[in-house]
């Protein structure tokens, strides 16, 4: 069935002309990775509300489709048709610019991302350095929709956003220089293939501090509760996006839950090996496993194995929400500089060192791949 | 290798695309109505006073400085991890100079208190 439709499309990407070709194709690949993620996104957004609902032993939305199952599409088409509020003292072009200088950035990071082996729009050699600084460009939407509202709380709101997100995107670059030394490549594809081996390959274990400054500097940087001093609700209302309406604060709202979506594909793939199965590398126990008959391969590694890690890191995100009070804002400041920054310089000796001794199971030349 | 950047670009241009068509869609799909009051900067159900682009606390300027000083270190550090195997002890001695004089200065900013926040 999958062979047919993908038989048939290369099909017709043939009878274009010749230099449309390659546009074609790659345009429909980027199409197979952006519809996903946008279902994903909305389908987050119901999981987001389900969860936490249980978590206060509420039931959530139930009223739109069978068990609330259609909620996320009444929420688009609900904001489809509400009027989008452009303020009078707006600088215009900046404030109907900004939710697409946070949005794209979030979206095309998903470019170098490896879903299974080979599996990558581009397999570029920078791969993390262009997700790094793919990613810091969002905090510009951020700060323009604050200064282009002309509104008191927006313009607050942006500016606790961006000193937010610039304090803990030095935890996140540190945590990644120490990603690099463990694999010694930037190259996100060769960063999985490193931890190829079984589940103590992963560099979660030689590089714990890192995976969990790491994590926590994502939830900061995408403006999340405990971290969601940006939007506290109760004291400055919105925060950057307060004077945003109608799609305007969808897409803000889209990029958000892209960026979350994105935190946590990163994760999985420096910390939790990727693709790679949890149950690889165990000898006789995974031999048997993955040759069992109709089920053998969901037990192999693949495409389904990071998409269940990314769900687990999302569930992380919400399971904080429901968990934790808001941070105050000079905690949320001590805690980037002076605590995340020093744990992640001394870890990145620790991780240097670990590297040059060669240090088993994870450091040894030639036991590796 | 360079043409492994083409699809980058597009992705950048229909990420682009995509947010402009949900903007436009909003644009002509919703009702349009405005009244000053409803154009007027939201604030709590008060009359707007004073510009918004007001002073604001000098603090946020120290975070953009160190901010700068950090990354950049960050970018210093990329390239020699990467090399890490290649250029053994000697490199790792070297970097660890260069950071243990970038730990002094964060120690002197700490001390300092450049990164309070009351």
């Amino acid at each position: 069935m999958f062979e047919l439709i993908l038989t048939i499309w290369q099909d017709a990407i043939a009878l274009l002309p010749d230099v449309l070709q390659p546009f074609a194709a790659i345009i429909s690949k980027i199409v197979v990775i952006l519809m996903p993620l946008i279902i994903c996104v909305a389908f987050l957004t119901l999981a987001e509300r389900k969860i936490i609902g249980y978590m206060q032993v509420r039931i959530g939305p139930n009223r739109v489709g069978p068990r609330g199952l259609l909620q996320p599409f009444a929420d688009t088409f609900k904001l489809m048709f509400k009027e989008i509020i452009i303020p009078s003292n707006s600088n215009k072009f900046l404030f109907v610019g900004a939710p697409l200088i946070t949005f794209a950035p979030a979206v095309a990071a998903w470019a170098v991302i490896p879903f299974d082996e080979g599996m990558a729009l581009s397999n570029i050699n920078a791969g993390l350095l262009y997700v790094l600084a793919i990613t810091s460009i969002g905090v510009y939407g951020v700060i323009i929709a604050g200064w282009a509202s002309n509104s008191k709380y927006a313009f607050l709101g942006a500016m606790r956003s961006s000193a937010q997100i610039v304090s803990y995107e030095i935890a996140m670059g540190f945590a990644l220089v120490g990603v690099l030394i463990a694999s010694g490549s930037l190259n996100m594809h060769e960063i999985v293939v490193a931890q190829k081996g079984s589940v103590l390959n992963w560099f979660a274990l030689p590089l714990f501090p890192l995976f969990m400054v790491y994590f926590i500097s994502g939830v900061a940087e995408t403006n999340r509760a405990p971290f969601d001093v940006a939007e506290g609700e109760s004291e400055i209302v919105a925060g950057f996006h307060v004077e945003y309406s109608g799609m305007a604060f969808a897409v803000f709202f889209l990029a958000e839950y892209a960026n979350m979506i994105l935190i946590s594909a990163l994760a999985a793939i420096m910390f939790l090996g990727g693709w790679y199965s949890p149950l690889a590398g165990l000898g006789v126990v995974s031999d048997t496993l993955f040759a069992l008959p109709y089920i053998g391969w969901a037990f192999d590694s693949g495409f389904h194995w990071l998409f269940f890690k990314i769900a687990f890191f999302l569930l992380m995100f919400l399971w904080f929400r429901a968990t934790f009070p808001r941070y105050r804002y000079d905690q949320i400041m001590r805690l980037g500089w002076k605590v995340f920054i020093p744990i992640t310089i001394v870890w990145l000796l620790v991780a240097g060192v670990m590297v040059l001794a060669e240090i088993p199971p994870w450091f040894d030349k030639g036991g590796l791949s | 290798m360079l043409e492994e950047y083409l699809p980058i670009w597009i992705f950048m241009l229909v990420g682009l695309g995509f947010g402009a068509v949900l903007l436009t869609v909003g644009f002509v799909l919703s009702p349009h109505r405005p009244d000053s009051e409803k154009l007027s900067p939201y604030e709590c159900g008060f009359e707007a006073f004073e510009d918004t682009r007001m002073k604001f606390d000098v603090r946020y300027y120290l975070v953009a400085i160190l901010f700068i000083i950090f990354d950049l270190e960050i970018a210093f550090l990329f390239p020699w991890a990467i090399v890490l195997d290649e250029i053994g002890w000697f490199g790792f001695g070297a970097m660890f100079i260069f950071l243990a004089i970038l730990v002094i200065g964060f120690i002197y900013e700490w001390k300092k208190g450049a990164l309070e926040w009351e």
